[in-house]
Protein backbone atom coordinates (compact mmCIF):
# COMPACT_ATOMS: atom_id res chain seq x y z
CA UNK A 1 0.00 0.00 0.00
CA UNK A 2 1.37 3.72 -0.56
CA UNK A 3 3.27 2.38 -3.70
CA UNK A 4 1.57 4.58 -6.60
CA UNK A 5 4.08 2.26 -8.98
CA UNK A 6 2.77 -1.36 -8.28
CA UNK A 7 -0.23 -2.48 -10.63
CA UNK A 8 -3.36 -1.91 -9.69
CA UNK A 9 -6.25 -4.73 -10.43
CA UNK A 10 -7.66 -3.64 -13.78
CA UNK A 11 -11.49 -2.19 -13.16
CA UNK A 12 -13.62 -2.33 -16.33
CA UNK A 13 -13.84 0.82 -16.88
CA UNK A 14 -10.20 1.52 -17.74
CA UNK A 15 -9.33 -2.49 -19.08
CA UNK A 16 -9.06 -1.88 -22.68
CA UNK A 17 -11.55 -3.75 -24.58
CA UNK A 18 -10.74 -7.07 -26.22
CA UNK A 19 -12.59 -8.54 -29.33
CA UNK A 20 -12.66 -11.55 -27.07
CA UNK A 21 -14.55 -10.23 -24.44
CA UNK A 22 -16.35 -7.60 -26.48
CA UNK A 23 -18.22 -10.49 -28.67
CA UNK A 24 -18.63 -12.94 -25.45
CA UNK A 25 -20.82 -10.39 -23.76
CA UNK A 26 -22.60 -9.37 -27.04
CA UNK A 27 -23.73 -12.86 -27.40
CA UNK A 28 -25.37 -12.51 -24.39
CA UNK A 29 -26.91 -9.07 -24.80
CA UNK A 30 -27.84 -9.73 -28.74
CA UNK A 31 -29.67 -12.66 -26.64
CA UNK A 32 -31.82 -10.75 -24.82
CA UNK A 33 -32.31 -8.24 -27.34
CA UNK A 34 -33.26 -10.85 -29.48
CA UNK A 35 -36.10 -12.15 -26.61
CA UNK A 36 -37.28 -9.44 -26.40
CA UNK A 37 -37.73 -8.56 -30.32
CA UNK A 38 -39.48 -12.13 -30.09
CA UNK A 39 -43.07 -9.32 -28.82
CA UNK A 40 -42.61 -8.25 -32.69
CA UNK A 41 -42.69 -11.52 -33.88
CA UNK A 42 -45.56 -12.42 -31.73
CA UNK A 43 -47.50 -9.42 -32.93
CA UNK A 44 -46.72 -9.91 -36.83
CA UNK A 45 -48.30 -13.49 -36.29
CA UNK A 46 -51.24 -12.22 -34.48
CA UNK A 47 -52.29 -9.29 -36.71
CA UNK A 48 -51.68 -11.76 -39.64
CA UNK A 49 -54.16 -14.44 -37.39
CA UNK A 50 -56.84 -11.86 -36.89
CA UNK A 51 -57.49 -10.66 -40.57
CA UNK A 52 -56.19 -7.94 -43.83
CA UNK A 53 -57.23 -4.97 -41.05
CA UNK A 54 -55.01 -5.69 -38.41
CA UNK A 55 -52.16 -7.08 -40.68
CA UNK A 56 -52.58 -4.14 -42.77
CA UNK A 57 -51.87 -1.89 -39.22
CA UNK A 58 -49.18 -4.30 -38.72
CA UNK A 59 -47.30 -3.85 -41.73
CA UNK A 60 -47.48 -0.09 -41.61
CA UNK A 61 -45.79 -0.03 -38.82
CA UNK A 62 -42.74 -2.55 -39.56
CA UNK A 63 -43.10 -0.21 -42.89
CA UNK A 64 -42.27 3.05 -40.82
CA UNK A 65 -39.36 4.54 -39.75
CA UNK A 66 -39.65 3.50 -36.20
CA UNK A 67 -40.24 -0.07 -37.30
CA UNK A 68 -37.55 -0.12 -39.32
CA UNK A 69 -35.28 1.35 -36.70
CA UNK A 70 -36.33 -1.82 -34.50
CA UNK A 71 -35.86 -4.66 -37.46
CA UNK A 72 -32.36 -3.74 -38.63
CA UNK A 73 -30.71 -4.06 -35.36
CA UNK A 74 -32.90 -7.25 -34.72
CA UNK A 75 -31.88 -8.84 -37.83
CA UNK A 76 -28.19 -8.02 -37.01
CA UNK A 77 -28.30 -9.24 -33.55
CA UNK A 78 -30.04 -12.27 -34.95
CA UNK A 79 -27.35 -12.98 -37.51
CA UNK A 80 -24.47 -12.02 -35.08
CA UNK A 81 -26.24 -14.31 -32.45
CA UNK A 82 -26.61 -17.17 -35.23
CA UNK A 83 -22.86 -16.82 -36.02
CA UNK A 84 -21.23 -16.64 -33.34
CA UNK A 85 -23.66 -19.22 -31.85
CA UNK A 86 -22.28 -21.79 -34.59
CA UNK A 87 -18.49 -20.44 -33.09
CA UNK A 88 -19.20 -21.38 -29.79
CA UNK A 89 -20.73 -24.66 -31.09
CA UNK A 90 -17.18 -25.44 -32.50
CA UNK A 91 -15.71 -24.52 -29.36
CA UNK A 92 -18.71 -27.58 -27.34
CA UNK A 93 -16.56 -29.63 -29.98
CA UNK A 94 -13.22 -28.62 -28.78
CA UNK A 95 -12.20 -27.21 -31.98
CA UNK A 96 -10.50 -23.45 -32.86
CA UNK A 97 -8.91 -22.22 -28.93
CA UNK A 98 -5.64 -20.98 -30.38
CA UNK A 99 -5.59 -17.32 -29.81
CA UNK A 100 -5.20 -16.49 -33.45
CA UNK A 101 -7.96 -18.59 -34.27
CA UNK A 102 -10.26 -17.33 -31.73
CA UNK A 103 -9.68 -13.60 -33.00
CA UNK A 104 -9.81 -14.61 -36.77
CA UNK A 105 -13.35 -16.33 -36.34
CA UNK A 106 -14.58 -13.27 -33.99
CA UNK A 107 -13.95 -11.59 -36.72
CA UNK A 108 -14.98 -13.47 -39.19
CA UNK A 109 -18.59 -13.52 -37.19
CA UNK A 110 -19.13 -10.05 -37.17
CA UNK A 111 -18.29 -9.47 -41.13
CA UNK A 112 -20.73 -12.29 -41.51
CA UNK A 113 -23.25 -10.88 -39.83
CA UNK A 114 -23.40 -7.70 -41.53
CA UNK A 115 -23.12 -9.15 -44.69
CA UNK A 116 -26.45 -11.41 -44.00
CA UNK A 117 -28.10 -8.10 -42.71
CA UNK A 118 -27.33 -6.72 -45.65
CA UNK A 119 -28.25 -9.45 -47.78
CA UNK A 120 -31.39 -9.98 -46.22
CA UNK A 121 -32.67 -6.50 -46.41
CA UNK A 122 -31.34 -6.30 -50.04
CA UNK A 123 -33.75 -9.00 -50.73
CA UNK A 124 -36.41 -7.50 -49.23
CA UNK A 125 -35.82 -4.68 -50.84
CA UNK A 126 -35.58 -6.22 -54.08
CA UNK A 127 -38.67 -7.77 -53.73
CA UNK A 128 -40.54 -4.79 -52.33
CA UNK A 129 -39.79 -3.31 -55.84
CA UNK A 130 -40.70 -5.91 -57.66
CA UNK A 131 -44.75 -6.00 -55.95
CA UNK A 132 -44.66 -2.46 -56.05
CA UNK B 1 -6.71 -28.82 8.20
CA UNK B 2 -6.22 -31.23 5.47
CA UNK B 3 -6.27 -29.62 1.71
CA UNK B 4 -8.28 -32.86 -0.06
CA UNK B 5 -11.73 -32.97 -0.24
CA UNK B 6 -13.26 -35.17 1.72
CA UNK B 7 -13.68 -38.21 -0.44
CA UNK B 8 -16.07 -39.90 1.44
CA UNK B 9 -18.60 -36.50 1.38
CA UNK B 10 -19.16 -37.16 -2.85
CA UNK B 11 -18.83 -40.94 -2.75
CA UNK B 12 -21.54 -43.20 -2.78
CA UNK B 13 -24.38 -40.43 -4.16
CA UNK B 14 -24.29 -41.56 -7.55
CA UNK B 15 -24.57 -39.32 -10.77
CA UNK B 16 -27.35 -37.18 -10.84
CA UNK B 17 -27.32 -38.29 -14.44
CA UNK B 18 -29.10 -34.68 -15.57
CA UNK B 19 -25.92 -32.40 -15.02
CA UNK B 20 -25.59 -31.72 -18.44
CA UNK B 21 -29.96 -31.77 -19.40
CA UNK B 22 -29.66 -27.97 -20.04
CA UNK B 23 -26.51 -28.05 -21.67
CA UNK B 24 -27.44 -30.03 -23.92
CA UNK B 25 -30.76 -28.52 -24.61
CA UNK B 26 -29.58 -25.31 -25.30
CA UNK B 27 -27.37 -26.96 -28.06
CA UNK B 28 -29.82 -28.68 -29.30
CA UNK B 29 -32.45 -26.06 -29.98
CA UNK B 30 -29.68 -23.86 -31.05
CA UNK B 31 -28.79 -26.20 -33.90
CA UNK B 32 -32.39 -26.59 -35.07
CA UNK B 33 -32.80 -22.57 -34.82
CA UNK B 34 -29.72 -22.21 -37.68
CA UNK B 35 -31.76 -23.72 -40.75
CA UNK B 36 -35.24 -22.27 -39.20
CA UNK B 37 -33.91 -18.81 -38.99
CA UNK B 38 -32.22 -19.11 -42.79
CA UNK B 39 -35.31 -20.20 -43.97
CA UNK B 40 -37.38 -17.88 -41.76
CA UNK B 41 -35.83 -14.66 -42.94
CA UNK B 42 -35.04 -15.44 -46.47
CA UNK B 43 -38.89 -16.02 -46.54
CA UNK B 44 -39.77 -13.14 -44.75
CA UNK B 45 -38.07 -10.88 -47.97
CA UNK B 46 -40.52 -11.69 -49.77
CA UNK B 47 -43.38 -12.76 -47.78
CA UNK B 48 -42.98 -9.78 -44.95
CA UNK B 49 -42.95 -7.16 -47.63
CA UNK B 50 -46.15 -8.79 -49.67
CA UNK B 51 -49.82 -7.73 -49.51
CA UNK B 52 -52.48 -10.24 -46.97
CA UNK B 53 -53.41 -12.85 -49.18
CA UNK B 54 -49.95 -13.56 -50.17
CA UNK B 55 -49.10 -13.72 -46.21
CA UNK B 56 -51.82 -16.37 -45.52
CA UNK B 57 -51.25 -18.49 -48.92
CA UNK B 58 -47.69 -18.95 -47.63
CA UNK B 59 -48.90 -19.74 -43.72
CA UNK B 60 -51.44 -22.20 -44.98
CA UNK B 61 -49.03 -24.45 -46.91
CA UNK B 62 -48.50 -27.52 -44.61
CA UNK B 63 -44.37 -27.16 -44.78
CA UNK B 64 -44.21 -23.54 -44.08
CA UNK B 65 -47.03 -23.50 -41.17
CA UNK B 66 -45.54 -26.91 -39.50
CA UNK B 67 -41.85 -25.05 -39.94
CA UNK B 68 -43.20 -22.17 -38.46
CA UNK B 69 -44.37 -24.32 -35.63
CA UNK B 70 -40.93 -26.25 -35.20
CA UNK B 71 -39.76 -22.55 -35.24
CA UNK B 72 -41.70 -20.72 -32.62
CA UNK B 73 -41.13 -24.27 -29.91
CA UNK B 74 -37.48 -23.69 -30.67
CA UNK B 75 -37.12 -20.03 -30.29
CA UNK B 76 -38.90 -19.90 -26.86
CA UNK B 77 -37.52 -22.80 -25.46
CA UNK B 78 -33.79 -21.83 -26.50
CA UNK B 79 -35.14 -17.66 -25.57
CA UNK B 80 -36.13 -19.22 -21.95
CA UNK B 81 -33.27 -21.37 -21.59
CA UNK B 82 -30.60 -18.70 -22.54
CA UNK B 83 -32.40 -15.79 -19.94
CA UNK B 84 -32.57 -18.77 -17.19
CA UNK B 85 -28.28 -18.77 -17.27
CA UNK B 86 -28.50 -15.14 -17.16
CA UNK B 87 -30.84 -14.61 -14.26
CA UNK B 88 -28.40 -17.06 -12.48
CA UNK B 89 -25.28 -15.28 -13.21
CA UNK B 90 -26.29 -12.01 -12.31
CA UNK B 91 -29.29 -12.09 -10.39
CA UNK B 92 -27.51 -12.72 -6.93
CA UNK B 93 -30.47 -12.33 -4.91
CA UNK B 94 -31.98 -16.35 -4.66
CA UNK B 95 -35.39 -15.36 -4.39
CA UNK B 96 -35.73 -12.98 -7.45
CA UNK B 97 -33.61 -15.31 -9.16
CA UNK B 98 -36.19 -18.14 -8.95
CA UNK B 99 -39.10 -16.17 -9.85
CA UNK B 100 -37.34 -14.30 -12.72
CA UNK B 101 -36.63 -17.87 -13.73
CA UNK B 102 -40.28 -18.72 -13.21
CA UNK B 103 -41.71 -15.78 -15.35
CA UNK B 104 -39.94 -16.19 -18.09
CA UNK B 105 -40.23 -19.74 -18.29
CA UNK B 106 -44.38 -19.06 -17.97
CA UNK B 107 -44.55 -16.43 -20.27
CA UNK B 108 -42.10 -17.89 -23.17
CA UNK B 109 -44.50 -20.92 -22.65
CA UNK B 110 -47.44 -18.02 -23.25
CA UNK B 111 -46.36 -16.32 -26.43
CA UNK B 112 -45.64 -19.83 -27.58
CA UNK B 113 -48.74 -20.79 -27.43
CA UNK B 114 -50.02 -17.49 -28.63
CA UNK B 115 -48.00 -17.65 -31.69
CA UNK B 116 -48.53 -21.29 -32.60
CA UNK B 117 -52.77 -20.96 -32.78
CA UNK B 118 -52.07 -17.86 -34.72
CA UNK B 119 -50.20 -19.52 -37.20
CA UNK B 120 -52.73 -22.73 -36.64
CA UNK B 121 -55.45 -19.99 -37.20
CA UNK B 122 -54.31 -18.42 -39.86
CA UNK B 123 -53.17 -21.60 -41.96
CA UNK B 124 -56.65 -22.84 -41.44
CA UNK B 125 -58.30 -20.12 -42.45
CA UNK B 126 -60.93 -19.66 -39.19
Amino acid sequence: MGNSSRPLSPHLQIYKPQLTAVLSIAHRASGVFLVIGTLLLVYWLTALAQGPESYAHAQAFFGSIFGRLILFPWVFALFYHLCNGIRHLFWDMGMGFEITTVYASGKAVVVAAAVLTLIAFGMAYAMQGGAA
Amino acid sequence: MSMRAPLAQVRGHGSAKSGAHHWWAQRLSAIALIPLFLWFVASLTAVGTADYATAVAWMSSPWNSSLLVLLIGAIFYHAQLGMQVIFEDYISKHWLQVTSIILVRFLAILLAVVSIIAVLRTAWGS
